[in-house]
């Protein structure tokens, strides 16, 4: 019992929301309460927070920009979704899917090794072009691919998961993406990685290992990636290249910074209420309104990322701030490490000038230089 | 013969592309951010230049409306979306960026539709010579830019207002302290920039017609991409980029069959280069301070 006071709660809350969501909704559709196309729905939000996860390590976590996460998810999908018909004849449904989707993420992860070494060389904006580069590259290899191969244009055909099961599947998908992220965040490694992001020569001069960790990052992120590709093209008939196009990345992209960089949680609510949203205006909007969806996403990104980072409004921010306003209701608990609380950046840095004169000229006392050997005493 | 066309097609579309890539890269130099609403303003300029010719119906009144619309554009992007941040960290003007490139986008989709707009600016023909037959629009864009871009370079050596870019691009804090409206030049510069976008957008639609939102979208990412290679900030840099990956293209457009993987080549390139040469071709290095 003792031991179960000391785990902190908040850590391991989102675990604890998605299995609930899962096993509600799996509950649901066995009792056959939930339409096929809220099944849909379901396996949408869960790739897009697989999406949203994996990016916000990159974006969030380690500062650099990518703008080709769609990239690596078109590779787990054509390759998974491949895999899956090659295999799906021969062993099954079940160890095809297991197959297919450690195909689909480790390929990926490949790819994103590779996209990383040029990553250690360059940074910022020349990053972000050589992802939305390697992004186009992938779409443009696989729509000129052959028929036989992967379809080309038209597209690929892939199996249909069964529609009762592959949310599950999809979900626990995220729980997986979630474990890793989040392990990997709150260990040592973690804070290597927000090390490199906040000084890169600081971290680098503090021994910190940055093209190990550069790496590593791009590579989890890109294995979940390819994950959420093969789910997509078990979600769906055909895989098409158009889909995985730079607005695409773009979209994910959305949704880590409106969930708040260097924030898993953010980034899964952000991906739940985008993606929910698309499939419900997608009914609402029709023609020329269609746009006003994206229009919207445009304006809340630019004043959010303005609001979040003007200079010019770091005051406003801090007294006006959502933390701040839940903080008004909850009763003030003085935290039991007092090292956690400290303020670093109030650490008062003022020196007392009289302090320090006092010590070396004393006026009393009478000036006497230090006698050889009196140390040794 | 052909491959003397194929050379003058490319020159045309590089010098295109020079002319986008030159927004980016003075953009970059002064105001040390990836402009990615670059693209866009092309493709504003286009509709601007659609727009005059349905009211006037003169080519020259509706290009000068263009250039004049997209300067103001891009002030007014400057002055709302970027100078706030001024001082933040990088990757929250370039998310600001893409944000602004992508509400172009939708704005440009909610006024004129998603069907694309069939623009006619002049039938000019094309003239032969000597087994030659070159389409006069590729003249008359090759031109332009030579204009242009010696006019550019004349400008930033030999002005007051050009050598102030120069020193605000060197040192921002230095050129301050001499007395250097450093907000202005930054204005200055979005404004030739998006002048310069008016004038890749009028060339583009020269080549062809067909006018959508996503006009400015793949140019201006390779347009970048060609100011990457011949080193951003540099304003030879961007003209040999841009020029370069013209004919790469137009040459790679005559192959059968490697011309449906136009696009991957010319990004293998950048990333080849940027793997070679980190800073791009005439890039200077510089140096990381604490």
């Amino acid at each position: 019992m003792e031991k179960l006071k000391n785990v902190k709660w908040n850590h391991y809350l989102n675990y604890i929301v998605v299995a609930a969501v899962t096993v509600i909704f799996a509950i649901l559709s066995l009792t056959g309460v939930i339409e096929s196309s809220d099944k849909y729905l379901l396996e949408k939000v869960a790739i897009a927070i697989t999406l949203a996860v994996s990016l916000s390590m990159v974006v969030g976590f380690l500062g650099e920009l990518s703008l080709g996460h769609a990239g690596f998810m078109c590779i787990g999908a054509y390759l998974g979704g491949k895999t899956a018909v090659i295999l799906e004849p021969v062993i099954g449904e079940w160890p095809a899917l297991i197959v297919s989707l450690l195909v689909g993420g480790i390929v990926a992860a490949v790819f994103g090794m590779i996209i990383g070494l040029p990553a250690l060389r360059l940074r910022g904006d020349y990053l972000a072009i050589v992802t939305l580069a390697f992004g186009e590259i992938v779409r443009s290899v696989f729509m000129n691919s052959s028929k036989e191969s992967f379809g080309g244009s038209l597209g690929l055909d892939t199996p249909r998961f069964n529609k009762d099961i592959l949310f599950v599947i999809a979900f626990v998908m995220v729980l997986a993406t979630l474990a890793v992220t989040q392990n990997l965040i709150r260990s040592k490694h973690g804070r290597a990685i927000t090390a490199i992001r906040d000084n890169e020569i600081a971290a680098r001069a503090t021994g910190i290992d940055v093209t190990k960790y550069k790496l590593l990052v791009f590579t989890v992120s890109s294995f979940f990636a390819g994950i959420a590709g093969v789910l997509y093209s078990y979600s769906n008939f055909t895989v098409q290249s158009t889909k995985f196009s730079y607005n695409y990345s773009i979209e994910i992209l959305v949704m880590v910074v409106l969930g708040g960089m260097g924030s898993i949680n953010g980034a899964i609510i952000a991906a739940t209420l985008i993606t929910f949203l698309d499939v419900e205006l997608q009914t609402i909007l029709t023609g020329n309104l269609a746009v006003l969806q994206d229009l919207i996403y445009a304006l809340i990104l630019i004043v959010l990322v303005i609001y979040n980072n003007a200079p010019a409004l770091k005051n406003f921010r801090e007294k006006y701030n959502l933390k701040a306003f839940i903080n008004k209701f909850r009763p003030h608990v003085p935290s039991k490490h007092k090292d956690d609380e400290a303020k670093w950046d109030r650490v008062p840095t003022k020196i007392k000038m009289d302090e320090v004169l006092s010590v070396d000229f004393q006026a009393t006392s009478p000036y006497t230089p230090d006698k050889p050997g009196k140390e040794e005493k | 013969m052909e491959f003397i066309e194929t050379l003058i097609n490319g020159l045309s579309i590089g010098s295109t592309y020079a002319m986008i890539a030159l927004g980016y890269t003075m953009v970059y130099g002064i105001a040390k951010m990836l402009n990615f609403a670059h693209g866009d303003i092309i493709m504003v300029g286009g509709y601007m230049i659609y727009v005059g010719l349905t009211i006037s119906g003169n080519p020259v009144i509706s290009f000068i409306a263009a250039v004049l619309s997209c300067i103001i554009l891009g002030i007014t992007i400057e002055k709302i979306a970027y100078r706030p941040l001024r001082g933040a960290s990088p990757l929250a003007v370039l998310i600001t960026a893409i944000g602004v490139s992508y509400l172009l986008q939708s704005s440009a989709q909610m006024i004129f539709g998603s069907a694309p707009k069939m623009v006619t600016v002049a039938d000019l023909g094309s003239i032969s010579f000597s087994g030659l037959t070159i389409p006069v629009y590729v003249l008359v864009t090759l031109a332009c830019s030579v204009v242009v871009m010696t006019a550019l370079t004349l400008f930033v050596k030999y002005t007051r207002t050009g050598r102030a870019m120069i020193a605000v691009s060197e040192d921002k804090g230095a050129a301050q302290l001499m007395g250097i409206n450093v907000n202005r030049i930054i204005m200055i510069t979005f404004a030739i920039g998006s002048g310069l976008a008016a004038f890749a957008g009028l060339f583009m639609l020269m080549k062809s017609p067909s006018l959508s939102n996503t006009l400015g979208a793949m140019p201006g990412i390779k347009a970048f991409t060609s100011a990457v290679i011949g080193g951003v900030g540099s304003i030879p840099g961007a003209m040999l980029g841009g020029i370069l990956m013209g004919v790469v293209e137009a040459i790679s457009l005559k192959i059968p069959p490697i011309a449906p993987y136009t696009d991957a080549i010319e990004f293998i390139i950048l990333i080849i280069i940027l793997l070679v040469k980190p800073t791009g071709i005439l890039g200077k290095k510089r140096r990381e301070k604490v």
